[in-house]
């Protein structure tokens, strides 16, 4: 496995680029041998060029690309080893299963009993032992598509494993499944991994790390566990988390923030904002209901409660505006009307022009 | 206008596909059909819109024998998982479609077409063609060409099944909007999801192998399942059950948990049992009898929640953890399930005591 660098790495789609053209915007990064990274983002984001530039598909119209310490910039999709598996599983149908997962091996003149070793202990590996005599194509999806990455991880010489959006085509109640096969495979194993997906459970189930990616560039970079609790944008607070971020907007005066009547204390240092509208972000998660009084204490209108089975959401209006307290069903909701809302400063972060204030 | 199912089965020699399906659907409410892939949803769907027919039984809308009435005249609405729409035809013109095919003048037509469109907030997309739009904007489409109608009974099969969760959490919030405009219809809602059925359904039915195993107001249904497979169904991820006992006013668990018995099955018999809890009531931590250690087979993020399927030597349990956090395959954990929160089932898989709300 290989660690992957970009320098300065840029693309255009355009013949006659300008800055406004650039469908992925010039980055400098490592991705770290045997890491695996999740890049989301909407449609035309740039995920999807990252990776063709990670696979040699797409020559970037800027900028050097290393695998560990060789340039591939110039490197044909074919030389550099990389496994691919596409939305689509890509088969031999006329093959069976084992001579599907033994091809990439046959073609580099292996021999037969290290094809027979190689092919089995993946076979193992992908759960599709048992059916390694059937035709290829009279699998399910879900079952091709775990061909499509058994045949990536046959050769023992790939540098990455490149996956873009593979549970596409899965029936949802077989992604759940897939989706825990893929992790139990790839975790644990030295092998870099990059997958590309709008879907952020695939994301933060599979990867170490997450890149968040908006009009051609990155926007974060982390453990779904740094971007959950420090988004650095709007879009990153309601991309992450289930639902998303509260935005609530406030008025700075002398480095305090004021939503209507309440003073409110937030993590972030807001002594160097001048004065002016806001948004306070604090996750439904940590908006918790007290009684009492103290600091971001706070009084507000419940006005509606959803079942989400082990939790609830309870909707709430205050000083005009809308909050959600996201608690566990253990916790008996209280009835419609005045309710005692506390958000610990600690959770409160200031955003402004749609990006965290630092 | 009721929809009465009585005595509804479609079975083709040995398969049986819907068994012995008796319900009585009543207007303005939503009926949340939920089950796995197969368990009859779809089948149950397509028999009412006429596209199966029934091998017994008959299907009343009001005091019509629906069964008896061409597909293309019992005036139902259908939405499928699939985006469906005419690909060459504009947003307004897959809209008013159904309506001109009534022979509704065309001004008028237009006129209704643009009011559900405002409605499902597609109005500065109306002259666009559907491929030029998100999927959850193609889907919004297919919702508004089926509202347009005003039918008497509207299906909607898993409608946002194809889309990804963030729209799927939107659209669920729209849909309970939309939906209160529907008052005149039965409003059938297919899912696999338990969230999406608490959330938006006046009624629950639970669907499995073709028939109806329990219905009721979805958050009864949820407290209290009727069976270990209504328990499954209902709880997402499904509720851990692991095999033990009751003896000596202990309960226990495989062959190394032991605790007493918890105040609300205090009054059971002594046997064999199986215990059912929800991810959401199992623990982080080595609190007491009924802790134990093992490593984490998996973990899932889902949303803001993270799940921890782990191997103990009782049996693999989920749990689910508020927020994100990071965990590796094999890491050791210790585990706590609530006692006061465990559902009993007997061995044949009926509930035999819940723990309430």
């Amino acid at each position: 496995m290989a660690k992957i660098t970009f320098t300065n790495i840029g693309h255009t789609y355009d013949k006659n680029p300008d800055q406004s053209t650039w469908a992925l915007k010039p980055i400098s990064m490592v991705w770290e041998s045997g890491r695996s990274y999740a890049l989301v983002g909407p449609s035309g984001c740039g995920k999807t060029t990252i990776l063709n530039i990670i696979s040699g598909i797409v020559n970037p119209f800027q900028g050097q690309i290393l695998f560990d310490d060789v340039d591939v910039t110039k490197v044909p999709t074919a030389k550099r080893n990389v496994a691919l598996v596409f939305q689509f599983p890509t088969i031999y149908k006329s093959m069976t299963v084992k001579e599907n997962l033994a091809f990439p091996l046959v073609c580099r003149g292996w021999k037969q009993e290290a094809i027979e070793a190689r092919v089995g202990s993946v076979a193992e590996q992908i759960g599709i032992s048992h059916k390694l005599d059937r035709s290829a194509s009279k699998l399910g999806a879900d079952e091709k598509q775990l061909i499509s990455l058994g045949r990536g991880l046959v050769r023992d010489d790939v540098t990455a494993l490149l996956m873009d959006e593979p549970l596409t085509v899965i029936d949802p109640q077989l992604k759940f499944e897939l989706r825990k096969k893929i992790k139990q495979i790839i975790e644990g194993k030295d092998i870099t991994v990059v997958y590309v997906t709008h879907d952020q459970y695939e994301a933060m189930t599979f990867a170490d790390e997450l890149l968040v990616m908006d009009l051609g560039q990155l926007v974060q970079r982390g453990t779904p566990e740094e971007l959950f609790e420090n988004p650095v944008s709007n879009y990153v607070g309601n991309f992450i988390g289930s639902p998303a971020m509260n935005f609530i907007k406030a008025e700075v005066s002398n480095g305090v923030a004021q939503i209507g009547q309440y003073k409110i204390a937030a993590s972030t240092n807001l002594q160097g904002v001048a004065n002016q509208q806001i948004h306070l972000g604090i996750r439904p998660e940590y908006v918790e209901l007290y009684s009492g009084s103290g600091e971001n204490v706070v009084s507000a209108e419940l006005v509606g409660v959803d079942d989400l089975g082990s939790t609830r959401i309870l909707n709430c209006r205050f000083e005009g505006q809308f909050i959600k307290a996201k608690i566990p069903r253990s916790i008996t909701p209280p009835a419609l009307g005045t309710v005692g809302l506390r958000l610990p400063k600690a959770k409160v972060i200031g955003f402004k022009g749609g990006l965290q204030i630092r | 206008m009721n929809l009465n199912l009585q005595e509804l089965s479609v079975e083709h020699g040995e398969e049986v596909i819907l068994k012995d399906i008796n319900y009585d659907f009543q207007s303005g409410k939503i009926y949340i059909l939920i089950g796995r892939t197969t368990s009859g949803k779809t089948s149950l769907m397509r028999t009412i819109a006429g596209l199966i027919e029934p091998t017994s039984g008959q299907i009343l809308l009001g005091e019509e024998r629906l069964d008896k009435v061409p597909i293309w005249e019992r005036g139902i609405a259908m939405v499928y998982q699939q985006f469906i729409n005419y690909p060459h035809r504009s947003v307004l013109n897959n809209v008013e479609f159904p309506l001109l095919r009534a022979g509704v003048a065309k001004a008028e037509a237009k006129a209704q077409a643009l009011q559900i469109l405002e409605k499902v907030g597609l109005s500065e997309f109306k002259d666009r063609k559907p491929s030029q739009l998100s999927g959850g904007q193609q889907q919004r489409v297919a919702i508004a060409r089926a509202l347009v109608r005003n039918t008497r009974v509207i299906l909607l099969d898993e409608p946002l099944m194809n889309l990804d969760y963030k729209l799927r959490e939107q659209l669920r919030e729209e849909f309970r909007v939309l939906f209160k405009s529907t008052a005149q219809s039965v409003t059938i809602y297919a899912t696999t999801e338990p969230s999406e059925a608490l959330f938006l359904g006046d009624e629950l039915l639970v669907m499995h192998e073709g028939r109806i195993i329990q219905s009721g107001k979805p958050n009864y249904v949820f407290e209290n399942p009727a069976t270990i497979d209504v328990a499954q169904i209902v709880n997402d991820p499904p509720m851990t059950i692991l095999d033990g006992e009751i003896k000596d006013n202990q309960v226990i668990i495989g062959k190394t948990m032991q605790f007493p018995v918890p105040s609300h099955i205090k009054s059971v018999a002594s046997g064999k049992y199986k215990f059912g809890i929800r991810a959401s009531e199992v623990t982080l931590g080595l609190t007491g009898s009924s802790s134990e250690e093992g490593n984490v087979a998996l973990s899932e993020v889902s949303g803001s929640e993270t799940l921890l399927y782990v191997k103990l030597a009782i049996g693999e349990v989920v749990l689910q953890l508020e927020g994100i956090h990071e965990y590796h395959i094999g890491e050791k954990v210790a585990v706590t399930l609530a006692p006061h929160r465990i559902f009993l089932f007997n061995m044949d898989g009926t509930l035999c005591a819940a723990p309430g709300n």
